[in-house]
């Protein structure tokens, strides 16, 4: 076993200060570990709200104590938080008096000490952390914020910001969730196995939207969006790692790297959008193209049936491989879209189906959809609509419909992005 | 711990269906609760009668107001309820979604207050 340092004052002798590290180097380890860490300590002492704590006063005394990052890194905090979390139950002892604190110290010092480096043991606690924050009986936007914090280390005020909350009501959303936690008895565990399934569904869904809101985002500052992209791409690493060979997990990380390997190509120095046909395919990222690939090719292949986000990062992956916007493989998009018409029926998934059409079968008969679709009113107020109607009409030539489609378009638009282009278009038909 | 299992359904609906399968209902119920039983999760529960039967009490001011119905009217009622002894929420929800009025109504699982 690596010594595993006893817990010393936060006071440091001068000689130690010194040779303290750069506190930039520590924010980079909290950010990777922290997750981990806050994980395993909630099993240790049983507690969220307590383990949070602890976890950042392990933080606080690995930036008073290392000089340089000790070999094990993660059982270095383990264990120093499950000490100041001791430490602060005895507190609680001397200022409340209280005997169940003492039974509560009683049974983190019977828990057995984290094994170093039990990859296995740390993955665990992992999966529980992130089932318990997507857990279903807490809302959906609480279980984006709980993931963020709690699993990517982010700070409330960065998770406020991501949601144009102010600090105070995200901190108010997170102590709620953990009161519920502890209150209902949401359960720190890895769902049995026949509710695995859904309940990964849930917990992909919670990625699946950090992902949304970072790459599409309907609001915020595009570098915390860029964040949000990173970090959904990280969290699902992190579970196609904790539970390998689920297919679902594989197509949803290849959907991300796919889409996210399109983020510098997506928009000029100025923030106008640059549509996929007019991207410069040299600044497509074609590392983390290969990575989706494999993962799409992978996924195709299990034996299930294809997931959602299988299909649509197998659509996305057809745009990756085109060299040019002509070579896209238009006619085997249609199919997918098909597919996922079938797996998911949604008025938004109809759209791009008959986008995808109108390079098949010509924008006649894609317009005859999107007029079956207006006509539904299922995406009233939805800007795209009549975007993509507009399109059709002025390819048909029937210009002054399309800019009466386009002036609707720009009624709808919100983003400034999605204005400009708008009206970029209508000068075009000039 | 424990929780309580309330049992939500439109009234209306319940009675069309209490005509056309009031056996098949009962019989899911009893079923029902002799597997909570038999599981040790059962700890009480009432069907309850129909809010029509309801009284409303309020104390004001030192005044009691006694009124005819619910405390709300809403588009699904009270019905029912079973206390129910569970490990954790996964639990209590997995024999919420036993409860043969899950079906068509609703059961909310609220968490008993422990106080220490």
């Amino acid at each position: 076993m690596t010594a595993v340092p006893a817990i010393r004052p936060l006071r440091s002798t001068p000689a130690r200060r010194e040779h303290r590290m750069h506190e930039g180097e520590i924010e980079r380890i909290f950010r990777n570990e922290a997750g981990r860490v806050l994980a395993t300590l909630i099993r240790l002492v049983g507690d969220f709200e307590l383990a949070e704590e602890a976890l950042q006063d392990a933080f606080a005394a690995a930036v008073e104590q290392w000089t340089a990052v000790p070999a094990n890194s993660r059982a270095w905090l383990v264990n120093v938080g499950r000490n100041k979390a001791i430490d602060r139950i005895r507190r609680q002892i001397r200022l409340r008096a209280k005997r169940r604190y003492i039974e509560a110290e009683a049974i983190i010092a019977s828990q057995a000490l984290p094994p170093e480096a039990d990859e296995d043991a740390f993955g665990d606690d992992m999966l529980r952390l992130i089932f318990t924050c997507c857990h279903p009986a807490l809302s959906m936007e609480t279980r984006v914020a709980l993931t963020l914090r709690a699993i990517c280390g982010l700070s409330t005020e960065a998770v406020a910001r991501a949601f144009l909350v102010n600090e105070e009501t995200m901190a108010q959303r997170l102590v709620r969730a953990k009161r519920k936690i502890r209150g209902a008895g949401i359960p720190y565990a890895t769902p049995s196995a026949d509710m695995l399934d859904e309940r990964l569904d849930g917990a992909l869904a919670v990625i699946y939207l950090v992902f949304s809101e970072g790459y599409a985002g309907t609001s915020g500052a595009a570098l915390m969006r860029e964040e949000l992209a990173r970090e959904a791409i990280r969290l699902g690493r992190l579970l196609e790692e904790l539970l390998p060979g689920r297919s679902a997990i594989a197509g949803l990380l290849a959907l991300m790297l796919l889409h996210d390997a399109r983020r510098a190509a997506r928009a000029t120095a100025d923030g106008d959008i640059i549509l996929l046909e007019d991207q410069d395919r040299s600044q497509w990222d074609q590392a983390q193209i290969t990575d989706g690939l494999a993962l799409v090719e992978r996924a195709l292949r299990a034996p299930q049936r294809p997931s959602v986000y299988t299909v649509q990062a197998a659509i996305a992956a057809l745009h990756a491989r085109a060299r040019r916007h002509q070579d896209t493989d238009w006619p085997q998009i249609v199919g997918l879209y098909e597919v996922l018409l079938r797996l998911q029926p949604s008025p938004v998934v109809e759209l791009n189906h008959a986008a995808a059409v109108s390079m098949v079968d010509g924008p006649a008969r894609a317009l005859d959809l999107i007029d079956a679709l207006t006509a539904r009113g299922d995406l009233a107020g939805y800007h795209l609509l009549p975007s993509v109607r507009a399109n059709l009409l002025n390819r048909l030539g029937r210009r002054e419909e399309a800019r009466a489609a386009y002036q609707e378009a720009l009624v709808l638009a919100k983003l400034d992005p999605e204005r400009r282009l708008i009206v970029k278009r209508l000068a075009e038909l000039d | 711990m424990q929780y309580l299992l309330l049992i939500y359904a439109n009234e209306a609906e319940a009675d069309k269906m209490r005509e056309s399968g009031h056996k098949e209902m009962m019989d899911a119920y009893r079923s029902f609760t002799q597997s909570i039983i038999e599981k040790g999760n059962f700890k009480a529960g009432d069907a309850l009668q129909r809010t029509s039967n309801a009284t409303t009490v309020r104390v004001r001011n030192g005044k009691t107001m006694t009124t005819d119905g619910p405390f709300a009217e809403t588009r699904e009622q009270l019905g029912g309820y079973y206390l129910i002894e569970a490990k954790d929420l996964d639990e209590a929800t997995a024999i919420a979604a036993r409860v043969p009025s899950a079906k068509f109504g609703s059961i909310e699982v609220r968490p008993i207050m422990v106080y220490s």
